[in-house]
Order: structure tokens, then sequence, then C-alpha cells
């Protein structure tokens, strides 16, 4: 079995589970965030089988941008109190993007089943376990029931070799994945292979993140040593990696040669099917440049952006907005020096938050605007105006755009 | 269990529709049923009008990529009886079910299909038909479970009935 087989065969009391089965599993952890507690979509819960497997965070709007959210936001910080929850991230200094929180805190363990009504919720599978964004009424029922249900699909193999060359990232064979073969509907993609061991885990989880873009139903990364001591630095509960076995069946078997990679840029309006060479996108003007995101929005992404423009400006006429994912990193990159390049260069740094990317605060696009982020969705009217034109590429590249005005290759910058 | 079979006219959109063009940002403070009204706003402007109840949306390839947003909700809330889709996304798909809006997946059924045909969906069979046509194809057979709470009116439906969840506010 892969590891996702394998984990949903564990967690739903079977011996093996094969691709088409609907098991039902218990769930260990449930995140609800600011979006769930709005009038449109609330339903107030009356019961809740173990708060302890709750986590409240606010993260797609914060601070509240208008007085919609902060009702809604008070909704939830009454919701938090009624059932006793003690991980909840508020505005303040716990303040992150759900996904980058699980990663900062040890929030997911190897094996275990994590669910959050957010589709970028797969970014978790870094950590070797099965993680999805699942709906409001999915989240619902887990928070009310501890339990969800499942189809098994077929897994898709990503056998990773080589190492990335310099000014090139994961975005960068994320987008390679999505450009060369497409959607992964209804099946699961499971990373691993040699050339992760030289992969920080902000980098796998680029990957493991943009698999919401692939449609795909759960990522997982084969665990090594340096997700185990990252989980373990940061969760003391025990825990079991879960390898997938010798004679696991995948749908398909894909290399990706990491250092055959070059810069690559999504066109407007879809992120699969559509990457092409930086070379194709060279010159192409911009208005606003974002660095941010549950994908994009580490302390290694904020650093590689600080790296393209230390000691330079960004090109008069372009927005240069960086968000980082969360305030841990905010702080990191603060006492790093990383922010005071950024603003030095001409950037605005924003509050953590999903902001920009989802188009609801900090950074929406106007009418026939153009801008190149390093996000998570460039789809039409995903970033404000339908009109506006996204450009999706990694850190360094959206960083060589600002200070060009238009969209440049980041390896002029970095060598 | 009730039969969950469907004859309307269709509507045909394509590969990878997002969930952005089912339920824009635009959208997103507004109340579910006014944001049915903004369904395909950005690439099929004027389209939420013209559907009346019962029509059936025929889909290409990963319909309802992207976000967990309640879209679904806005498909059902349209009026539309049903989607049948090449490949649906998993989350998509959920949400589906969860909100009572019936879909399954049928290989083919894109070019099964023109604009304005008249669709017989029959889930309990697995099969997608084209009336005129008289033509056939088999779909993915919806797992019993999940039929079964399609039937049940959806999860927050079920959750209420248990006392688990309040009943719907008019908000
Ligand atoms: S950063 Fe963007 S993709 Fe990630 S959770 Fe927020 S809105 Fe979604």
């Amino acid at each position: 079995m892969t590891i996702a087989e394998k984990i949903l065969a564990r967690r739903s009391g079977r011996t093996r589970v094969a691709p088409g089965d609907l098991v039902t599993v218990a769930v260990d952890t449930v995140i609800l965030f600011d979006n769930n507690f709005m009038p449109n979509r609330w339903r107030e819960i009356l019961a809740v089988r173990d708060p302890k497997r709750l986590i409240v965070v606010f993260d797609h709007r914060v601070p509240a941008p208008n007085a919609q959210v902060a009702a809604a936001q008070r909704t939830g910080r009454a919701f938090v109190a009624r059932f006793g929850i003690e991980r909840f991230h508020d505005v303040g200094a716990a303040q992150g993007i759900s996904h980058q929180l699980v990663a900062d805190h040890g929030y997911a363990l190897p094996g275990d089943v994590l669910l959050c009504s957010d589709s970028h919720t797969c970014s978790a599978g870094v950590f070797n376990c099965l993680a999805r964004g699942v709906g409001q009424p999915d989240i619902v029922y887990a928070a009310v029931k501890n339990e969800t249900w499942f189809q098994v699909g077929a897994t898709v193999r990503y056998q990773l070799i080589g190492t990335l060359p310099t000014a090139v990232t994961t975005k960068d064979a994320f987008l390679q994945i999505a450009g060369r073969y497409g959607d992964h509907a209804t099946q699961n993609v499971e990373f691993g292979g040699p050339g992760i061991e030289r992969l920080s885990i902000s980098a796998r989880k680029t990957l493991t993140t943009m698999a919401a873009e692939l449609s795909a139903e759960f990522a997982t990364f084969e665990p090594d040593a340096v997700m185990i001591d990252w989980v373990g630095a940061r969760n003391s509960q025990p825990f079991e990696p879960v390898y997938p076995d010798p004679d696991a069946g995948y749908v398909a078997l894909r290399e990706v040669d990491l250092s055959a990679l070059e810069p690559l840029v999504a066109f407007p309006d879809s992120v699969i099917e559509n990457s092409r060479p930086i070379a194709a996108a060279a010159g192409i003007r911009i208005d606003q440049a974002f660095v941010g995101s549950c994908a994009n929005g580490t302390l290694e992404d904020l650093t590689l952006a600080a790296q393209v423009v230390a000691g330079r400006q960004v090109a008069p006429g372009v927005r240069f907005i960086v968000t980082p994912g969360s305030q841990q990193i905010y702080r990191a990159a603060l006492h790093a020096g990383v922010i005071a390049q950024l603003a030095d260069a001409g950037a605005v740094i924003t509050p953590p938050t999903c902001g920009a990317c989802g188009g609801g605060h900090l950074g929406a696009l106007g009418p026939d605007e153009t801008c190149i982020t390093a996000t998570t969705r460039n789809f039409k009217g995903r970033m404000g105006d339908p009109s506006a034109k996204i450009y999706m590429a990694s850190p360094a590249t959206v960083a060589a755009s600002a200070l060009t005005g238009t969209i440049t290759d980041p390896r002029e910058f970095l060598r | 269990m009730t039969p969950m079979r469907f004859e309307g006219r269709v509507w045909s959109v394509g590969d990878n529709i997002n969930t952005d063009l089912i339920l824009p940002i635009q959208a997103f403070y507004l109340a579910a049923e006014e944001q049915a009204r903004h369904v395909f706003s950005a690439n099929r402007p004027g389209w939420a009008a013209q559907v009346r109840a019962g029509d059936i949306l025929i889909g290409g390839r990963n319909f309802g990529m992207g976000s967990s947003r309640p879209a679904a909700r806005s498909l059902k809330n349209l009026g539309l009886a049903c989607l049948v889709a090449e490949s649906i996304n998993g989350l998509f798909f959920r949400n589906c079910v969860n909100f009572a809006f019936p879909a399954i997946a049928c290989a083919g059924v894109s070019a099964a299909f023109a604009e304005g045909d008249t669709a017989a969906v029959d889930l309990d069979a697995a099969t997608v038909g084209n009336v005129a046509r008289g033509t056939v194809l088999a779909a993915t057979p919806v797992p019993d479970k999940l039929r079964a709470l399609i039937c049940a009116g959806g999860v927050f439906a079920l959750l209420e009935r248990e006392g688990l969840i309040a009943a719907a506010s008019k908000a």
C-alpha cells in the first residue's frame, strides 16, 4: 500500500484498503478558521465530542477589515470560550495562516488525520499525515462527531532527484508538475526520492500545499530524519512514521529532476497546464508583486526575496507587498534583518494573514491590473477584479519582477 | 429510498471550472441565496438569470477545482437539479454531497451533450442519457452511504435532527 492507503487502512481498522473503497476514520485534529464563523456559513454547534482535538485560527482577514468580519470573529471567540478550546490563534502574538501554524507548532503528527475547511490543508501532508481541505459541513460534522469519510483514491508517486539550481525553488518544481501533468482529481500524490533530503521543510511544504491546485485528494511526503526532527522538536506526543510498502501500487511513477529545472511562470486564469519558461513571460509589465500565503510565506521565502532586492529599489509604479505566513515568521524575519532589507528596498510588509492571496484585503487588484504572485491561485477574479491578470511564480521571480517593473528572470539578480 | 432521477435541460460549461468562478469573491459577504446570482459572473455574465429550476449542469474534467467555499450550495440554490462532469474535484464533491446537491462523475459526458439538449440522469443506476439521441453512458456509482446523505438533506439537516447544531437562523 502507498502512504495514504496505509494510513487510511490503519485509521479505519482494516488490514487493507484499495482505490474506490469508502472508509470511515477517526479524526485527530479539526481546525476552524475565521471564514467558518461568517453568518452566511456558520451553524451554531451545540456539542463537541472532544474540544482537545479542535484548533481555532483567525487567518483569512486579520485584523478584521470591516464590521462583518469583526462580528464573525466575535462569534468565533464565543465558540472558543464555550468549549474551552486551548489552541486558539486570535489576532496577536500567535497569529498566522492556519497551514503555516500547523508547521510552526507541530500540530500534525505522522500518521494523523487532520481536517480544516480550507482547501490548502493538504499542506500538512509534508509531515507524513493525511491532511485535507473539506467543506464547512464536513468541519462541523468532524468537530461534533470526531469522524469523517474518505473515498480511497489511486496514488501518483513523484520521485525527486538532483539538487535545485540557484534562484530555482520548489515552486518552480510544482509549476513543472502542474504544467506537464495537469490535474490529479480523485488521486493522491506522494513525494519521495533522494532529492528530498536537501529540501527544507519549508521548501517541501510548498509542494504539498500546492497539491490542492492539482485537485489531489491527499499529498504526502515520505518520512526522513529532517521531518522527524522537525515534528519532534515541536510536539512531545509519540508518533510512528508511515513508509510506503515496497510493493505499493501506484497509478503512475514520475521522476522530477530538480537540477534540470529553470524558473517557470503560470500564466493567468489557471495553475494547471499553463506553465511556461520565464523567458516566455519576460518583459510583461506589472502593477503589483506579492510574496505571501500558506505556500510561500515562510522565513526562507522572505529571505530569498530579500536577497534579490537587498541594496536595490522597487521600480516606480510597482506595489511590492510581502505578507509573512505567521507572526513567528514575521518576528524571526524582523530580528534577522530580512524585514529591514525588504522595507528599505520599498516593499510594504503587512501583518501575517491570507490577505491579497484570497483577494479579501491588503492588496486586492483593480480592473485590468497585472500582478505577479508567489501564492497559490491565479484564477480569474481571485485577487479582486475579474479583468486583472495574475501570473504565478516563485518568491525569487516575484522579487526580481518588483525591481524591474516587468516579469524578470531572478537569475539576473542571484548567481 | 426516494429514487434519484432527474430529467432536464442541459447547460454545458467545459473543463476546469473553478470555485472562484462559481462563487466569486465579490459575493463573499452576501446571503447564500444572493450568492447564487453571481455564479459564472466573470466567465458567463447573465447566465445565472437564465437558469430554470430543474436544469442540469454538465461539466468537463476537474469540475470544482479550488477553494472549500460553499460553491456547491450556490449551484443548488440556483435551482439546478444536479451536476454531471467528466471528473469532479474531491473537495467540491464532498460539498455537493454535504449540501444535498446530487453530483455524479461520468466519463464521456461532455461530448455526449450539446447545450439545450435534454439529459436523463439516474443516480441510482449510475447512468446518464441523452434523451433525443437515445444514447446512455455509464457513470461512476455514488456510494450508498453518500447517496443516503444527499437524500437526508445533507450534513446540516442530519446534525440538526440529532440536536447537535442549532436550527438555521435567518441571517
Ligand atoms: S494563504 Fe491563500 S491559499 Fe493559503 S489559506 Fe490563505 S487564502 Fe487560502
